[in-house]
């Protein structure tokens, strides 16, 4: 069973349903024991880093999340919750978990827009990413695949061999992040098409080892 | 660096496509779900509903279509049309939609545009805004004014003005739509949506007019918009999307190429 951490923030059932799609079993939950004994967590959300960090806290699922992580269980984390396990996020002035070192930033285009440039923000659409790093989750990717996007904010790891892929947007920034049992994705794989899909079940397969 | 993207708008009235897409076989696919799945194993980035179902009470139809789609379609989508509450929103966002448009209901209630962007985030907002040329004015310095009622209403307000304000209360996306321009297949207006997307930072999706894959190159690099909505040129098969894509791609714009 794969646990899909609910923690108010947005519309979780779209990355149920493909997971569904996909053959797995899901269950959309806040409840920490169901979090500890499902084989897989996913970390999704959409929205603000501050209101998400508050709903955690509040649900008691900062400490879930940790102990998910400590256990070796696999996890995937998605946009929100990419940056919710770094340490800080400028939105919102917000202290995050912590489970990766590093940043989450806010895009800024002030100088780049000012040589003609009109890059906006949300940094919404497709866009590719640039494998760092093979990893078994992103083991189908192939090179002209893209991945859908959405966000104002971006995770900027300390330590850059936890980068798996980066994307170009104004800048170059970290896309998706592994460590250990974690693999983050900045883009929605359940709103990817086939090459998010194909993420979505190489993550239902991984064993990290 | 970013795609430019290719969205294909349909119109559902109470549960089935206005325009349903000829098949080579000449059927008629009227289910909106079914064009849904023919469009995203076809290429689109995203795609847009608008519901026009006229009565009310037949609306719960729509909510029904929007949950079967997401069951189907992997890819962000987005329904428009009778959307007047966040209550309206909430629905259509849990049924599986990725955003919800919304356009007369924020002209006559703007509160809806922050209401809304603060329940669900901004990126779920997407501020439809139906444009008429009129002249430049004092009243209307763009010269573009606000419609509504399909064109029939003149608001007084200045489309520039009013893109400018609806980004401010939270809207996350423009979709920006010429009426002098829509069903004309004679390209979009160019002017406008420039003039738009220069002066906001969220994204502008172009609307109306596009009768051949050039009219989107025009829009894409001259007008400047984010992304190109489609309708007729595709839904009658007279172009198909991996061609504007593969068009688009040979003229030197971003597109999305693999899916």
């Amino acid at each position: 069973m794969i646990a899909i951490i609910d923690y108010d923030a947005g519309n979780l059932t779209s990355v149920a349903r493909a997971i569904t799609h996909l053959g797995f079993k899901c269950i959309i939950t806040n409840n920490i024991k169901d979090i500890d004994k499902a084989e897989r967590v996913i970390f999704p959300g959409v929205g603000a880093a501050g209101s998400a960090m508050e709903s955690i806290k509040r649900l008691g699922l900062d400490k879930a999340i940790k102990d998910a992580f400590s256990s070796g269980k696999p996890i995937l984390a998605i946009c929100i919750g990419t940056q919710i396990i770094m340490e800080y996020s400028e939105e919102n002035d917000t202290d995050c978990l912590g489970i990766i070192g590093g940043k989450v930033l806010f895009f800024n285009f002030d100088e780049i827009n000012k040589s003609g440039n009109n890059l906006k923000i949300p940094h919404m659409g497709w866009n590719s990413i640039n494998i760092q790093k093979n990893h078994p989750v992103l083991s189908e990717v192939k090179a002209d695949d893209e991945f859908y996007f959405v966000h104002g904010y971006y995770p900027a790891p300390d330590n850059y061999t936890h980068v798996i892929g980066t994307t170009g947007y104004g800048i170059s920034f970290a896309s998706v992040i592994g460590y250990k049992n974690i693999i983050a994705t900045q883009f929605h794989p359940e709103k990817s098409g086939r090459p998010g899909l194909s993420i979505l079940k190489n993550f239902c397969a991984w064993k990290p080892c | 660096m970013l795609s430019k993207r290719i969205i294909p708008c349909l119109d559902v009235r109470a549960g089935k496509t206005t325009k349903g897409i000829k098949f080579e076989n000449n059927v008629d696919i009227g289910d909106p779900v079914e064009m849904a799945r023919f469009y995203y194993e076809a290429g689109a980035d995203e795609i847009v509903f608008y519901d026009i179902t006229a009565s009310s009470d037949k609306r719960d139809i729509m909510i029904d279509v929007v949950r079967r789609v997401a069951e189907t379609i992997f890819i962000p989508f987005s329904v428009g049309g009778g959307i007047r509450t966040v209550e309206d929103m909430r629905k259509v966002i849990l049924a599986g939609a990725e955003k919800v448009s919304i356009n007369s209901a924020a002209v006559n209630n703007p509160e809806i545009i922050s209401r809304g962007a603060e329940a669900f985030g901004n990126q779920c907002i997407v501020l439809g805004m139906d444009v008429k040329y009129v002249g430049k004015s004092e009243k209307i310095p763009s010269g573009y004014e606000i419609v509504i009622n399909g064109g029939r209403t003149f608001m007084g307000i200045d489309a520039l003005k009013w893109a400018v304000e609806t980004e401010k209360l939270g809207a996350g996306e423009i979709c920006l739509n010429s009426i002098d321009a829509d069903g004309t297949c004679n390209g979009y207006e160019l002017n406008l949506t420039s003039l738009i997307s220069e002066n906001v930072g969220i994204p502008v999706i172009a609307s109306g007019g596009a009768g051949k894959p050039e009219h989107l190159y025009d829009v894409l690099t001259k007008g400047k918009a984010d992304a190109a909505l489609i309708a007729s040129m595709v839904h009658y098969g007279t172009y198909s999307i991996s061609g504007i894509k593969t068009y688009l791609d040979e003229s030197g714009v971003k597109v999305r190429k693999s899916w």
